[in-house]
């Protein structure tokens, strides 16, 4: 960790001093000659040896900014949020790390939902269309992202790489988009991209310590689904104490016991998403737009 | 991970709000919960900031403790590890109070100023 340090006008902060760092009695190099310029004049802080600029020198002028750092990708989620919205579409953001199950949950999710819900899917795969063919040929509108399209991360999807997917789905023939994230338990909690709900896909193979280790993650699911349950038997995996981890970062997740692979459970992962479905048709036919993502 | 993602956030709200000039510094407010690795900020901004106005740029960044309020007993905790359980009565029905900072706050621009006026 760097060095906590305070500056004449009252911040203190910390900062790696790599071999390249400031030096705050430079006044000519990067170090905090802006303190002198802020007081306006008024400071007299002589004694400034800026060496010998030619007949110039350079100051520092302080702009106070107080902006969020992804506020562009905020505003950007709630368009995106607004669009799904207005034409009555819940949506949801799956996560998980990668090889939770997501896909193969998908896989079972799309044909039960067939016959009573539209499913569109936003697929954010790093470099293949592998889960987007899986995808398509069960019935459902799949956009595959590219996930450098966005803000220059392969780690997450973000709202603007979201909403080049959504643009790539027929919007008016769907009454639910599953956003299937990039398998991380980090970087997507970290963007909003314009969801109803966050759902998060764990798999027992992880092990229970994950909500401790992936804190934020578990933290922002509304919905935490317990995946390849039917692996207990031959598995030294403690349920309770994953659900006592979970409870520490998250108590108020629903939690849903499943096993993609042999179906046991998922019909109370499929109530859940129909629930939401349901949702977002009432909501489009009260108000567009206004529900948040937490 | 995403802080490659977060530098270009970081540079495109610094440039945007220096008026064509060159920026010496970026003051950032970052809470404990954001899950921000200040080496891996640091390095990531050193490869991003490459040449133009950012060239000699350095992020400052300040980086706020996450606390929490109980809602049962009322009493603040400062977490040293991110689990959400009250200090006092290990409630879990608690509020985030700071921790989930994420601000630009201010940048510093460089102003050519000629000697004359200055002497």
């Amino acid at each position: 960790m760097g060095r906590f340090h305070r500056h004449p006008d009252g911040t203190v902060h910390e900062h790696d001093h790599d071999d390249d760092g400031h030096d705050h009695h430079d006044a000519d190099a990067d170090g905090d000659a802006e303190v002198e310029a802020d007081a306006g004049g008024g400071g007299g802080g002589g004694g400034r040896d800026v060496g010998d600029h030619s007949g110039y020198e350079t100051g520092s002028e302080r702009v106070m900014v107080l902006e969020q750092i992804l506020g562009e990708n905020d505003r950007l989620a709630d368009g995106n949020r607004a669009l799904l919205a207005g034409h009555g579409i819940a949506s949801v953001n799956v996560m998980s790390s990668p090889g939770a199950g997501k896909t193969s949950l998908l896989a079972r999710t799309i044909p039960a939902l067939r016959d009573r819900f539209r499913v569109g899917v936003v697929e954010g795969d790093i470099a293949t269309s592998i889960d987007a063919d899986v995808l398509s040929d069960l019935g459902a509108q799949v956009a595959l992202v590219n996930t450098s399209a966005g803000f220059g991360g392969e780690c997450h999807l973000d709202a603007v790489m979201v909403r080049a997917g959504l643009d790539r789905l027929r919007l008016d023939e769907l009454d639910l988009v599953i956003i299937e994230n990039v398998g991380n338990l980090v970087c997507p909690a970290e963007f909003d991209v314009g969801q109803d709900a966050r759902a998060m896909v764990y798999a027992i193979t992880e092990g229970e310590e994950k909500p401790l280790k992936y804190p934020v993650m578990f933290h922002a699911a509304d919905v935490v689904v317990v995946n390849k349950i039917d692996l207990l038997p031959h598995l030294r995996f403690d349920l309770d104490a994953f659900r006592s981890n979970l409870e520490q970062v998250n108590p108020v997740a629903t939690v849903i016991e499943l096993s993609a692979e042999t179906g046991e459970g998922v019909d109370a992962w499929i109530d859940w998403l129909a629930a939401q479905a349901v949702a977002g048709r009432s909501a489009a036919t009260t108000t567009a737009g206004g529900r948040g993502a937490d | 991970m995403h802080e490659l993602s977060l530098c270009q956030a970081i540079a495109d709200t610094a440039v945007a709000n220096a008026d064509g000039r060159d920026v010496e510094r970026i003051r950032l407010r970052i809470g404990h919960f954001r899950q921000v690795v200040p080496e891996t900020l640091q390095s990531c901004w050193r490869m991003r900031r490459s040449d133009g106005p950012l060239a000699r740029c350095e992020l400052d960044v300040e980086y706020v403790p996450a606390t929490i309020e109980c809602r049962t007993c009322g009493s603040t905790t400062t977490l040293d590890q991110p689990l959400l359980r009250c200090g006092a009565c290990d409630g879990t029905d608690v509020a985030l109070v700071s921790g989930d900072e994420f601000l630009i706050v201010s940048i510093d621009v460089t102003s050519a100023l000629a000697s004359e006026e200055v002497n």
